[in-house]
């Protein structure tokens, strides 16, 4: 084991760089499916409290689903499903071609179906803990609906459903994971090849474990930075 | 009205209720309703088109034991995590530092980092100890994919499940204890008759979900070649490119939780009769 740290060295000796570009994969999806998750979410509870009970059926329809299928079956589902749908769409008009859909986008679109479904339901509980006093505050001072929502609501909204949405946050982090499926080069793909180069299989799914356990901590005490100054705000109050 | 007439004030016609017009709310509840209506419709049609005996026949019995392979996955490591755990909790409570330590090493350590990455450390990993597994005489167990599915996902569900565990008895009160111990019950006595029995009403709603994900995460093991229900329709698909396959998986799966969503909530109302007002 003298060649560890040559084989997790960077360069053409070593691993580094390529687990490298696999951190970097990993965390631009995390980040990239977090606002279209927490946008669709939002907009899920928002229907999932209003008063049209036709609404409130399909945003439950949609949180079963979602939150009913293992992220990996979705994610081929999307991945797959997609492929095959605009294949039939493309062949319509240019017959002969293929479609390459991108894994990356595929994994956007899945993991933040999945993502936005569990964060409806803590944003549905989070507007359940705000009184409608607050809203009746609202517009007895002239605001309209949606200046309610954005200057009175959406302020404490976010103080609540913090704590649920950093939980989903690890978990999103962790399910990136499952895009190597699909081909993506993220941290455990990477890892996986150099496994299969090197024979090192233990030494490298350890190190890509860690990674993520890095990034879990690291995360944590984001986390733990963006709620202090979320309850400061409060205590100004 | 004749009966009406008898209370008084009764005469009055009570105002209609207001009429439900077609806010832009109903509309845009409708429009997507219809969407799921439409979606729904289409998977059904889609299911009809390409509804093939033969490959029924072919392909049905491999999702059956798809589905067992997958229960059978989720059975034994709940309950093997669940043994895992009772250690990892009462570690996790206690006020020894090194063993707290250690316990909690071990959640943030299975809770930090992706099933799928400890599953690939387990299940490729392990061939770079065979010389030492096959000196332990260990080395047949690990040979199988099956079971170092078994063993990763054991030891992953024994540390959500201590969690879960360990919030349950943190979260009956103190007095329950002192109160025990004046009438005399030694330690294990509370423990068994009057913590657990609280505790786990709290316990059950974490522990269905738990379970639930493990169902959910047991799909993963399709990677690493076992045939779980992932597993044969990634092979069904392979053989067959008809993208039916996935679409039996996910009803297959949408009502494995239902069910269990549904047994969960059946459950928690029985044994929280008591607790009603």
């Amino acid at each position: 084991m003298e060649n560890m740290w040559t084989l997790l060295s960077w360069g053409p000796q070593g691993w580094l760089d390529d687990i490298a570009y696999g951190v970097f994969i990993t965390v631009s999806l995390a980040l990239a499916t977090l606002p279209l998750g927490l946008a669709v979410g939002f907009l899920a509870s928002l229907a999932k409290q209003s008063q049209e009970p036709s609404l409130r059926l399909a945003g439950d329809i949609y949180t079963t689903i979602f939150r009913g299928l293992p992220e990996l079956l979705t994610l081929f589902l999307v991945f797959y499903g997609a492929q095959i749908g605009i294949q039939k769409v493309v062949q319509l008009f240019s017959p002969g071609t293929t479609v390459e859909v991108n894994s990356f986008i595929s994994g956007m679109i899945a993991l933040g179906a999945v993502f936005s479904a569990y964060a409806s339901e803590v944003f549905l509980s989070a507007f359940r803990a705000i009184p409608s006093g607050q809203y009746e505050g609202g517009y007895a001072i002239g605001l309209s609906k949606g200046q309610t929502m954005r200057l009175v609501v959406l302020p404490q909204l976010i103080r609540i459903a913090l704590p649920g949405l950093a939980n989903l946050w690890l978990i999103l982090l962790k399910d990136t994971a499952l895009v190597s499926a699909i081909g993506l080069t993220d941290i455990l793909r990477q890892a996986g090849v150099a496994a299969r180069v090197t024979k090192h299989a233990f030494l490298f799914f350890g190190v890509a474990t860690l990674i993520y356990l890095l990034l879990s901590v690291v995360s944590s005490f984001g986390i733990m930075a963006i709620e202090r100054a979320v309850s400061r705000q409060e205590a100004r109050r | 009205m004749s009966e009406a007439s008898a209370t008084p004030g009764a005469g009055f016609e009570r105002p209609p209720p207001p009429a439900r017009g077609w806010s832009g709310q109903r509309v845009a509840g409708h429009a997507v309703l219809g969407l799921w209506a439409l979606l729904g419709l289409g998977l059904v049609w889609f299911l009809a088109a390409s509804w093939d005996r033969e490959l029924f026949d072919k392909y049905a019995g491999g999702y059956v034991s798809g589905l067992l392979t997958t229960l059978a996955l989720v059975g034994i490591s709940i309950v093997a995590g669940a043994l895992i755990s009772i250690p990892v909790a009462y570690g996790r409570m206690s006020r020894n530092p090194v063993l707290s330590g250690l316990a909690y090493v071990y959640v943030y350590f299975f809770r930090g980092t992706p099933l799928l990455a400890q599953t690939f450390l387990v299940y490729y990993g392990v061939g770079s100890f065979k010389a030492e597994l096959d000196a332990v005489g260990l080395w047949w167990f690990f040979r199988d994919a099956f079971n170092c599915a078994v063993f990763a996902f054991s030891l992953n569900t024994a540390a959500y499940q201590a969690e879960v565990l360990r919030g349950a008895i943190e979260s009956v009160p103190r007095g329950q204890w002192e109160g025990a111990a004046s009438l005399g019950l030694h330690k294990m006595q509370t423990l068994w008759k009057v913590i657990l029995p609280q505790a786990l009403v709290v316990a059950l709603r974490p522990y269905g979900n738990e379970v639930i994900l493990m169902v959910k995460g047991s799909a993963i093991v399709a990677i690493i070649t076992v045939y779980d229900l992932m597993g044969i329709t990634r092979l069904t698909y392979s053989r067959t490119f008809d993208f039916q396959s996935y679409i039996w998986a996910a009803i297959i799966y949408l009502m494995i939780v239902e069910v269990l969503r549904h047994a969960i909530d059946w459950i928690e109302r029985r044994i929280t009769r008591h607790l009603k007002r």
